[in-house]
């Protein structure tokens, strides 16, 4: 994408260049149409050509069991029990959720290494990322992960480079069943809400779409059938947002620690203007050598012992 | 008159100074390093390091290193920097002294309660970077610990380097402020006047000792 179109950057203090408007995306991921095949998840790695490595079957169908630097989506797999006995199956495409907010790009502390699209893709930059893992610390939904390879994060880029030219990811592309599509956030949002009445109308009284407001909303959007339940979902945060702690870390404290050390210096520079230097006076010198006579002639000085050891 | 009662008198000897200036050099680059990555402003110091990947991979190991020296230099000096009764009265007047008024307060030995708090701040905060830094340690820590942890250990490091840079930087302006003060950790030595007027309990002690 053009470097017109990053409109936030990490560990940057100006604006970033924010004329140009283009219409905000989103994935919207269709939790009650997935069937789990997982042809995401393969064209995921095949679109950005990463090979990750062939591990062992844990007895689920989760595999990988989690994301990696070269699994940049899996899918999580949940069996739920309803009140009435029923046994579902809650199957959820888990990878970077693109927040209006992005918490890695507000702990990153590599400028440019993290940057927010102005159609809302959040994408790391890894020739400029330095492998701190502070990403990790700030993402509210824990997925950047750091290569064991190279020590850069990487996750989920939205196929930033295919829709900088007018393809939809390649998740999207694949998926056989239609769960995933993907367009303009309002275009989403109308999807997800015809796909919520359909739900309701099932019997499905608590669908709904999850979109969550304490990161400003975010780019990858789930119909969820239990949308007042989403940590059913493999955990998936009820009400995320940045921590405080990580707010406080790479917000107020930033400017007001610089501020107080520079008020330090400077308080030692107008004092040493205005109240000067501690110097020996004369005065100091001529009782030392008072009392150097002293104990040069007889009496030991009456000084009393030091109270340390 | 024995001629031994006009030379200056050793404040700290030659495994004391070099202690105390590797923990300082080691300070300066584990400060540097850091706070590049505090505040985008001084983002450019990770040049000094080799660029940014490298001040990521160095500074921790900077960091350790600088504590293990720090341990030292703590050991050696913890015994004469135990509060005492007259430190609470000094601290009391402390306009007296930031005035350059030292005469009103009372006689201290080797060190004033100001460095004695110094000395303990230091060790508080040192104490404090090494644990969170290790939380923090991505490369091989970090998978130990849960997120809230090092989010806390995060936010915890950096408060404490910044508590112990302000420290540091009251530190040297005292020695800069109070002159004669530096001599004592280049050459060892401080002038008879300058003993006698700053640590006239310390004066005394020396000077029996010298008898
Ligand atoms: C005692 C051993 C220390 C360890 C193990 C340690 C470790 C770390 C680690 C792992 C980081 C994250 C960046 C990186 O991976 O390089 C970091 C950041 C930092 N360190 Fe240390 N460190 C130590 C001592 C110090 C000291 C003595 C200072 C200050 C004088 C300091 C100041 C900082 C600062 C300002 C940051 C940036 C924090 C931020 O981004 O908010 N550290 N340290
Ligand atoms: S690991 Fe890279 S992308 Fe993540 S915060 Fe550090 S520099 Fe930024």
């Amino acid at each position: 994408m053009a470097t017109q179109d990053i409109i936030a950057r990490s560990a940057t203090t100006t604006p970033s260049p924010s004329v140009r408007q283009t219409d905000e995306v989103a994935k919207l991921i269709d939790t009650t149409v997935c069937i789990g095949c997982k042809a995401c998840q393969v064209a995921c790695s095949e679109w950005n050509d990463l090979r990750d490595e062939v591990g062992d079957n844990v007895g689920v169908y989760d595999n990988p069991t989690d994301l990696t630097a070269d699994s940049w989506t899996v899918m999580r797999f949940d069996e739920h029990e309803t009140s009435e006995g029923d046994l579902e199956w809650l199957i959820r495409k888990d990878g970077c959720m693109h927040c209006e907010d992005p918490g890695c790009l507000k702990a990153c502390p590599s400028p440019g290494a993290i940057v927010k699209y102005d159609n809302g893709i959040v994408d790391f930059d890894q020739d400029k990322c330095i492998g701190c893992g502070y990403c990790i610390t700030g993402c509210p939904f824990d997925v950047p992960r750091i290569s064991q390879k190279d020590n850069k994060a990487y996750k989920c880029t939205l196929c930033s480079d295919r829709v900088s030219v007018g393809l939809e990811p390649a998740c999207v592309k694949t998926c056989p069943t239609g769960a995933i599509v993907f367009g303009t956030k309002d275009d989403m949002k109308e999807h997800a809400n015809w796909r919520i009445q359909d739900l309701k109308g099932r019997g499905y009284e608590n669908a709904g779409l999850y979109d969550p407001p304490g990161v400003g909303g975010t780019h990858v959007m789930y119909v969820l059938h239990h949308a007042d339940k989403p940590q059913l979902y493999s955990d998936l945060p009820r009400d995320p947002a940045i921590s405080p702690l990580v707010g406080a870390w790479k917000g107020v404290a930033k400017p007001l620690a610089m501020l107080a050390m520079a008020a330090t210096a400077a308080a030692g520079f107008f004092h040493y203007i205005r109240i000067g230097p501690n110097r020996v006076s004369k005065e100091d010198e001529a009782a030392v050598e008072q009392d150097s006579a002293q104990a040069g002639s007889n009496s030991p000085e009456a000084g009393g012992k030091s109270d340390e050891q | 008159m024995n001629s031994n009662q006009n030379q200056d008198l050793q404040r700290y000897n030659a495994n004391e100074r070099s202690n105390h200036w590797a923990v300082a050099l080691l300070f300066v680059m584990a400060a540097l390093s850091g706070l590049a990555l505090f505040h985008p402003a001084l983002f450019w110091m990770t040049n000094l390091f080799g660029g940014g990947p490298w001040t990521r991979i160095l500074h921790p190991f900077i960091g350790v290193a600088m504590m293990l020296f720090f341990l030292g230099l703590a050991f050696r000096f913890a015994g004469r920097n135990r509060f005492k009764a007259h430190d609470r009265q000094w601290l009391s007047q402390w306009r007296d002294m930031i005035s350059n008024r030292e005469e009103n307060l009372p006689r201290i030995g080797k060190y004033n309660a100001g460095q004695k708090l110094l000395f303990w701040v230091l060790v508080v905060s040192m104490l404090a970077l090494l644990f969170s830094g290790i939380v923090i340690w991505r490369e091989y820590f970090s998978g130990f610990f849960g997120i809230g942890v090092i989010r806390f250990a995060s936010l915890l490091h950096a408060v404490a380097a910044f508590v112990l840079i302000s420290s540091i930087i009251v530190h040297i302006y005292a020695a800069i402020w109070v002159k004669g003060s530096v001599g004592a950790m280049t050459s060892g030595k401080v002038s008879r006047a300058w003993a006698r007027k700053h640590h006239a309990l310390w004066y005394d002690e020396v000077r029996k000792n010298q008898r």
